[in-house]
């Protein structure tokens, strides 16, 4: 069975060491503050972080840097604007927001287009808005696992401060959460996330790593620790048998070329999560209405 | 008694509005205080002013011990993955920084804590899943396991039945006492609350009249604070505070309709 699963020189290639590992940190990571990302309400946030992180990415490829640092830049940068203008606590896509995120594409398309032109690699394009983890170049490894970490470290340091102010601001605040430093520090990771996903699955699809496993994770948990656990699981498990399937992919048709990990990446993710539909226990109501049976008050 | 906490004057501005004017009173240890008035009085400002959430524009506000806080209403998204026994939690640890390992005694402390309120029964499910009275009993649980002083709760009547109305104000009564826990609790009717408090505070057009209720609650003393006449009646063991004319700046649509309803 195994042996049909993994093709041959898939434990002794270096790019699939590579991509193992970092994909394995970068899934945990976009888990962890995809939970809080779902939790907050802020997944379109996430989405917009991730047209702007496009944007980013081409513009690094036309200046000839690594794609990491656009996204990255563009990333972090929107995500501080963000805080300052304070859009991302506006929940609904308003007309201007999608504006923006619409010339963020078309600028992208632009930059794609010109260093097309300039350095004839159509690759990529590809590569930026689709992701390719088996091309990661050794010298960015590093710096993603750097950023994986400290965006990871501050989601956890600030868990506890993060479901206080969502269960409530004022309480958060009257206990002393600075709720605005420690909303603007998550939302950096939320940037930080999303460039680190660019870098696996693409600019394009990197919601898909943030999101979907977190969503999957809270359909299927109830409490925070295990919610985080299992979005971290899943996130992993569908990275790893993209992997595995993409390298599959390489003796498929029909190039027998290799077929895009992120589709695999993002159709097994999406896989999981409507599989929490099928199971009865999981098909949950958002709410329960009835009425409370207050008089079995219980005696002091 | 050493007294928890005092008002001296206090007036706030919002938007370049008085909202508040001069409300002066103090609150002592144990005591049941109900801040009564009609919607947009100022109540849930005032609260917010004792929390330090809000800077007041004169006065000054004491305040001698820590403070539990059962805010109107929760903002969760449906999807919070936060349980009823962790959100009793967090009421512990929720300020701090970094994640904490289980451990036997916070888990014991959280399940007394669900017991006193009467929530051990749903303690396991999601706060997001539980009716309006439930996540009140949940909020005061959370408010109540730090062992505040003082515990301030805005309108956590509002919205419930009256069996969940009955079973809230007596779990309250009991914890104040039990405790020696102060509680200053707001609400549009005072009904409810008439049996168990000590002091009202009555704020309408920006002001505050202060005593016991038979003090505060007469005619002439509303009157001159809603800046009109006003009757208070009483009807089945109901008081009802009613304005002579239909002006709409009234307390018409505070008691009158909660309790004609
Ligand atoms: N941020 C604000 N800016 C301006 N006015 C406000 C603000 N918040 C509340 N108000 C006004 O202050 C008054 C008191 O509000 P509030 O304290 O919420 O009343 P209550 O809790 O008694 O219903 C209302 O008239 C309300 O419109
Ligand atoms: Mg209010």
């Amino acid at each position: 069975m195994l042996k049909y699963l993994f093709e041959p020189g898939f434990f002794s290639s270096g790019p699939v060491h590579t991509a193992v590992g970092v994909g394995a940190v970068v899934a945990i990571t976009s888990a962890v503050v995809g939970v809080f990302t779902v939790t907050r309400g802020q997944s379109f946030a996430g989405h917009s972080l991730s047209d702007i992180a496009t944007t980013g990415g081409s513009a690094a490829f036309l200046a000839g840097v690594n794609q990491f640092w656009g996204y990255l830049a563009f990333g972090a940068g929107a995500a501080a604007f963000m805080e300052m203008t304070g859009v991302q606590r506006r929940r609904g896509r308003d007309v201007a927001t999608g504006v923006v995120l619409g010339s963020a594409l078309g600028l992208a398309a632009l930059f794609l287009y010109l260093g097309t032109l300039r350095s004839s690699t159509t690759g990529a394009s590809f590569t930026i808005l689709f992701g390719s983890v088996f091309v990661l170049t050794p010298s960015t490894v590093p710096a993603l696992i750097a950023s994986a970490l400290l965006a990871l470290a501050v989601a956890l340091l600030l868990a506890r401060m993060l479901l206080l102010s969502s269960l409530s601001p004022d309480i958060a605040a009257a206990r002393g959460v600075p709720v605005r430093a420690v909303g603007a520090a998550y939302l950096m990771a939320l940037g930080v996330s999303v460039a680190l996903s660019a870098m696996v699955i693409g600019a394009v699809l990197s919601t898909a790593l943030l999101i979907g496993p977190a969503a999957t994770a809270l359909r299927v948990t109830k409490g925070p620790v295990r919610a985080v656990a299992v979005a971290a699981a899943i996130g992993v498990a569908a990275t790893w048998l993209g992997i595995v399937l993409a390298y599959d992919s390489y003796y498929w048709p029909p190039a027998r070329h290799g077929w895009p990990v992120s589709f695999f990446v993002v159709t097994l993710i999406v896989g999981g999560y409507l599989l929490t539909y099928a199971h009865p226990r999981w098909r949950r109501p958002a709410r329960r209405d009835e009425p409370d049976p207050e008089h079995a008050c219980s005696p002091a | 008694m050493a007294e928890l906490l005092r008002l001296d004057g206090v007036g706030v501005r919002l938007g370049g509005r008085e909202i508040l004017r001069d409300v002066s009173f103090t609150i002592a240890p144990g005591e049941f205080t109900g801040l009564i008035g009609p919607n947009g009085a100022g109540k849930t400002t005032l609260l917010r002013v004792i929390l330090g959430l809000q800077p007041v524009a004169t006065g000054a506000m004491l305040l001698n011990g820590s403070v539990g806080y059962v805010p109107q209403k929760l903002a969760i998204e449906p999807d919070t993955p936060l349980r009823v026994r962790d959100v009793v939690g967090l009421g512990l640890d929720g300020h701090k920084l970094g994640i904490r390992l289980p451990s036997r005694a916070r888990r014991e402390r959280v399940n007394e804590m669900l017991t006193a309120v009467g929530a051990q029964r749903y303690a396991n499910a999601r706060i997001g899943e539980l009716s309006g009275g439930e996540q009140q009993r949940v909020m005061i649980a959370h408010a109540l396991i730090a062992r505040p002083r003082l515990l301030l709760l805005d309108e956590p009547l509002a919205n419930l039945d009256i069996a969940s109305v009955g079973g809230i104000v007596s779990v309250l009564a009991r914890l104040a006492r039990a405790e020696g826990t102060a509680v200053l609790i707001s609400a549009h009717d005072m009904n409810p609350l008439v049996p168990v408090m000590d002091t009202i505070v009555y704020v309408a057009s920006g002001r505050a009249a202060v005593g016991s209720t038979d003090q505060v609650v007469q005619p002439e003393v509303l009157s001159r604070l809603y800046g009109q006449h006003v009757d208070v009646l009483r009807v089945h063991g109901r008081i009802l505070v009613v304005a002579a004319e239909e002006t709409g700046a009234v307390p018409a649509d505070a008691e009158h309709v909660t309790a004609a309803g």
